[in-house]
């Protein structure tokens, strides 16, 4: 597995005009799959519309200390993508005016942001209902300066939500870099010694589970009964909710696909597997994703693309809920991921 | 016609066949659901007795469409790789159970 970005690879992928061209080309430029916006104007769901706000995703920045083999971020350790302290007092301006219900940390991992802790305690004196932050797991054990980070979630009651691509070494490790199952289990550990994950417990630690290849994720409740079954009995660790999160055709996902030789068959698989009642509830409908640099996307997988939110509002600096209201979501095929079977979203399914 | 009699675009057509008997092709699609709809074995279960008469079979749509599922249920290569053993070692014990009748047929027929 490589341990560098596509960006730092100079890899033509890391071209987001060049992702888009794929995805408009091939099987949905000959007509021998439909178009995302073709399928969903057949149940009248088009255009696609942005409803009441309820999530603000907040992108910290791209680096990250693992080199994921289906990261949609294309993060990793040579990407230097991270938010200022002045973008983060912006989105602190939106999040005490907001009525959303949920502030959503991401990157890259988040942590890794200089003035991640500083972000957090000002954000959480705000008193957001359910305040995220997305760990990787690994990073908890990565340096010594990481290692209280559970205490720090445990202090502002932040709800955590992890990574983990399956209860077993093997497949964890080929998904995310040798070494990251074990450092997994221990960080997942840690977290329960100061009540994370215990049931009944209001620290709430929750899993995704993402595929490890070109394939769609199974029932998501069979899945979280298989998981919390073997980490039981093989680590004692417990563990909330687990959200299963299909793979979207982008980035290094994309880039695997296409190398893999298996693009088109994914395609096949998303498309025939369209629910349209997923369309209904998928996450740009109540979402709003902001860059590292403060630009406004309508998810993180768009942001990730460059496409920008259609409003007269782009930027964070320029905020206004009421005008990002009803907007039409930027589509393209990489839709499909969020829209197949039981639906997918970074809360899990959606249908 | 095709260059081969197997063609791995042919699994996403297989509910075509309905077209031309939608009576029969639906009843067996329904009744195909059924039986792989969690009972008294679970969904996964199936799966893995799926993936072993696959083989036995030598169907390979059903190794694609299986091996998919397996992975898709978070089932382990491990898992699978035992699964199709069973089936191996039912096909070859069966083969080798009629080397009873070739004994009893020597036997029979020998002085």
């Amino acid at each position: 597995m490589s341990k560098k970005s596509l960006l730092a690879r100079n890899n033509e992928l890391a071209n987001t005009e060049r992702q888009l061209n794929i995805l408009s080309n091939g099987l949905f430029a000959t007509g021998e799959l439909p178009t995302f916006a073709k399928k969903i104007a057949e149940t009248n769901q088009f255009p696609l519309r942005s409803k009441k706000l309820e999530i603000l995703q907040i992108n910290l920045g791209y680096m990250c200390n693992q080199v994921c083999a289906h990261c949609h971020v294309d993060a990793g350790p040579d990407r230097k993508e991270i938010m200022t302290k002045e973008t983060m007092q912006q989105c602190l301006d939106v999040i005490r005016k907001t009525g959303a219900h949920t502030l959503d940390l991401t990157g890259g991992a988040p942590e890794m942001n200089p003035n991640f802790r500083w972000f957090v305690e000002e954000a959480a004196k705000v008193g957001i209902k359910d305040f995220i932050v997305r760990s990787n797991l690994t990073i908890i054990r990565a340096n010594k300066k990481y290692h209280d980070l559970p205490k720090f979630f445990k202090k502002h009651t932040i709800h955590v939500i992890s990574s983990m691509p399956h209860w077993t070494r093997g497949k964890t490790d080929k998904q995310r870099g040798n070494g990251v199952f074990d450092k997994s289990i221990k960080a997942l550990q840690e977290l329960n010694v100061v009540g994370y994950g215990i049931p009944g417990s209001k620290l709430q630690l929750d899993l995704v589970y993402n595929p490890s290849g070109a394939f769609l994720p199974g029932d998501q409740m069979a899945l979280e009964n298989d998981f919390k079954k073997a980490l039981k009995e093989d680590f004692e660790i417990d563990f909330h909710n687990l959200f299963a999160i299909t793979n979207l055709p982008i980035s290094r996902f994309l880039d695997y696909l296409i190398a893999s030789e298996n693009y088109e068959e994914y395609m096949y698989s998303l498309v025939e597997a369209y629910n349209p009642v997923a369309v209904e509830n998928v996450m740009c409908t109540n979402t709003l994703s902001i860059s590292w640099d403060g630009w406004l996307y309508d998810c993180d997988f768009n942001q990730m693309l460059n496409l920008k939110v259609n409003s007269s509002v782009k930027h964070i600096s320029e905020y206004n809920e009421e005008l990002l209201q009803n907007r039409n979501i930027s589509i393209n095929q990489h839709c499909y991921g969020c829209t197949a079977g039981a639906g997918s979203s970074c809360q899990g399914v959606v249908a | 016609m095709s260059k081969t009699y197997y063609d791995p675009a042919d699994l996403r057509k297989f509910g075509n066949i309905t077209e031309w008997n939608e009576e029969l092709g639906n009843k067996f699609f329904d009744y195909y659901g059924k039986v792989f709809e969690p009972g008294a074995l679970t969904a996964r279960e199936k799966s893995l007795i799926a993936l072993a008469v696959s083989h036995t079979e030598q169907c390979p749509y059903c190794i694609d469409a299986y091996t998919k599922d397996g992975l898709q249920r978070g089932i382990t290569k491990e898992e699978m790789m035992e699964a199709v053993h069973v089936g191996a070692a039912i096909k070859s014990g069966a083969t080798l159970v009629h080397g009873v009748q070739m004994m009893n047929k020597v036997n029979k027929l020998e002085m």
